[in-house]
C-alpha cells in the first residue's frame, strides 16, 4: 500500500514554489551548459560542479525548513492511530521523492539527451543519492534542535562543511603531510564526505582522473574496480541510512 | 477502561507528573481540574501517547499503550489549541483524517452539520479564527464515533451558541455510555456534564471522586462551590 502520508506530502511539496524554482534553475543551468559546450565531457564536468553545489544546499535547507513548518501536521497525525515511525518514514520518502523528482526533471532530462552511455546514468544516480543523503541530514538537523533558527543554522553549517570546509581541510592535510605516502589514506578520508564520494565516482567515469595526479591513480585503482565502486556506493547509502535512522530513533522517543 | 499506574513524567528539571494513578470506567464523564501548569495537559498527552512517561504505565482496555498504537482508533481527541497545516482547507483536513483513519463504520457528521462547516469547506486553515479552528477540532474528535472522548478546554474560544451545541453533543455521547474526559476552568459549565471530578495539584492527584459525593461531603449544591470549599479548607490548614 502506498503510504497515505507520503501522498499528502508529495502533493503538498510539488505545489511548493521553491521546489518549482529549484527544478527550473537546474533545467536552465543544465540546458545552457550543454548548449554552450560542444564537448559533452566538459559539459558533464561543469554540470557536476553545479549539481554538487546546489543539490545538497537545496535538499538540506528545504528539508529542515519543511520539517519545522510541518510541526502542526506532525502533531495532528500523532493523535491519530498511526505508528510514529510511519509518520517519520512518510515524511522522509515524501520529501525525497519530490526533491529527487525535481532533480530528474530539471537536470536528468538534459543529461539523458546530451550525454551518452554509463556516464549519464552515473551522473543521474549520484544526483539522486546526494539528494537522499542531504534530505537525511536535514532530518537530523530538524530533530536535534527544537529551535527553528538553530536547526536551520546547523543545516547551513553542515552544507558549508561538506561543500567547502572539508576540501580545505583535506588540502591543508595534503600540504602538511606531503612528505609522507598518504595517497592511500586519502581514499579513506574521501569516504567521510558524501559530496567527494559522488565527485570521485563521476570523474572516474570521465577518464580525466589523470588530472588528479598520483592520488587520482590510487582512486582509479580503488574506485575503478568493481569492488571499490560497490564499496563507494555502499558508503553513500550509509550516508543516507545512518543520519536517517538516528533521527528516526530520536523522533520515536520525543515528547510532543 | 483506562488504567494509569504510578505515572511520572519529568521534563528536564521539572517534575510534571508525580506518581499519578487513575482508573476510569466507561459511562463516566470526568472533569480534570486544577490550576495552570498542574500537569493536566501532560496527563492527557500521555494517554494519547504524545508524551512518553518517565516511569509508570497506562493500560487501555487491558493493553499497555506503549506497545500498540491501535487503541487510538477508539479515542477522539480535541486539543486545547488545534494546530493544522496552514495551506490545507477545512475540507482537505477532514478528508485526510478520514483517509488516515480508514474507518469503515458510519461517520458521525452531526457537529460538522450543526457548526455549519459545510459552507466553509474551501477556507484555508490559516485564515480561520480561533473559534472556527476549535469547531474543526471538535468535529474531528466526534467524527469517528470513538469510545473515549478527550476534550482539552473544549468550549474555550467558542461562541455561546457553538458552546451550547458542543455541550449537548457531549451529553448525548456520554448517555450512550462513552467515557468522556474534560478539562476546563469554567466550573459552572461542567456542573451539568460531569459525573466524576479529578483534581490535580502540582503533578499529583489531590482527589478523584463522584460529583455527588463531593457535593455531599462539602455540603454544597454546585461543583464550583464544592471546589472553592475544598480550596478554602486547604488555605485554613
Amino acid at each position: 500500500m502506498f503510504n497515505k502520508i507520503q501522498r499528502f506530502i508529495v502533493a503538498d511539496i510539488l505545489k511548493n514554489r521553491i521546489v518549482l524554482a529549484y527544478t527550473l534553475l537546474l533545467g536552465v543551468l543544465a540546458w545552457s551548459v550543454f548548449s554552450l559546450e560542444d564537448d559533452s565531457h566538459k559539459g558533464v564536468l561543469t554540470l557536476l560542479n553545479i549539481v554538487l553545489l546546489t543539490t545538497p544546499l537545496v535538499s538540506i535547507i528545504f528539508t529542515t525548513i519543511y520539517l519545522y513548518n510541518s510541526s502542526e501536521f506532525i502533531e495532528l497525525l500523532l493523535s491519530q492511530p498511526i505508528r510514529r515511525a510511519r509518520i517519520w518514514t512518510g515524511l522522509f520518502f515524501g520529501l525525497f521523492f519530490s526533491l529527487a523528482l525535481a532533480f530528474i526533471v530539471g537536470a536528468g532530462v538534459p543529461i539523458l539527451l546530451f550525454v551518452t552511455g554509463a556516464k549519464a546514468i552515473i551522473l543521474l544516480v549520484m544526483g539522486i543519492l546526494i539528494t537522499a543523503v542531504f534530505v537525511a541530514l536535514g532530518f537530523l538537523c530538524a530533530i536535534i534542535s527544537r529551535d527553528k533558527a538553530r536547526g536551520i543554522g546547523i543545516a547551513i553549517l553542515l552544507w558549508l562543511f561538506f561543500s567547502l570546509l572539508f576540501d580545505g581541510l583535506v588540502l591543508f592535510l595534503l600540504f602538511q603531510l606531503s612528505d609522507y605516502p598518504i595517497e592511500k589514506a586519502m581514499v579513506g578520508v574521501s569516504a567521510l564526505n558524501p559530496i567527494d564520494l559522488a565527485r570521485i565516482f563521476i570523474i572516474l567515469q570521465l577518464d580525466v582522473s589523470a588530472m588528479l595526479g598520483y592520488t587520482g591513480a590510487i582512486f582509479k585503482d580503488f574506485f575503478g574496480t568493481g569492488l571499490g565502486a560497490a564499496i563507494g556506493f555502499g558508503l553513500l547509502c550509509l550516508w543516507v541510512l545512518v543520519p536517517y535512522l538516528v533521527s528516526l530513533r530520536m523522533f520515536v522517543r520525543k515528547d510532543l | 477502561m483506562i488504567e494509569i499506574q504510578h505515572l511520572s513524567k519529568r521534563f528536564g528539571k521539572f517534575q510534571v507528573l508525580r506518581d499519578v494513578s487513575l482508573s476510569c470506567a466507561p459511562g463516566q464523564c470526568i472533569a480534570l481540574i486544577g490550576p495552570n501548569g498542574c500537569g493536566k495537559t501532560t496527563l492527557i498527552k500521555s494517554i494519547l501517547g504524545m508524551v512518553l512517561p518517565t516511569s509508570g504505565s497506562i493500560e487501555f482496555k487491558g493493553k499497555d499503550i506503549a506497545k500498540d498504537y491501535h487503541y487510538r482508533h477508539q479515542i477522539g481527541y480535541m486539543p486545547q489549541k488545534g494546530r493544522y497545516p496552514d495551506n490545507m482547507t477545512i475540507g482537505q483536513v477532514i478528508e485526510m483524517i478520514k483517509d488516515i483513519r480508514g474507518s469503515k463504520e458510519a461517520l458521525d457528521e452531526q457537529l460538522i452539520d450543526e457548526f455549519g462547516l459545510h459552507d466553509i469547506l474551501e477556507k484555508r486553515m490559516r485564515t480561520l479564527s480561533g473559534g472556527t479552528t476549535q469547531k474543526v477540532s471538535a468535529s474531528l474528535a466526534f467524527l469517528f464515533n470513538p469510545d473515549v472522548l478527550i476534550l482539552d478546554e473544549p468550549t474555550a474560544g467558542l461562541d455561546p451558541l457553538a458552546a451550547e451545541i458542543l455541550k449537548d453533543k457531549i451529553v448525548s455521547e456520554h448517555q450512550k455510555g462513552k467515557l468522556v474526559f474534560i478539562t476546563s476552568h469554567l466550573l459552572s459549565e461542567l456542573d451539568d456534564l460531569v459525573t466524576h471530578v479529578v483534581m490535580m495539584q502540582e503533578g499529583e492527584i489531590r482527589f478523584h471522586m463522584p460529583t455527588d459525593a463531593l457535593k455531599a461531603s462539602t455540603n454544597t449544591s454546585s461543583l464550583a462551590k464544592a471546589i472553592t470549599h475544598v480550596l478554602k479548607q486547604d488555605h485554613v490548614q
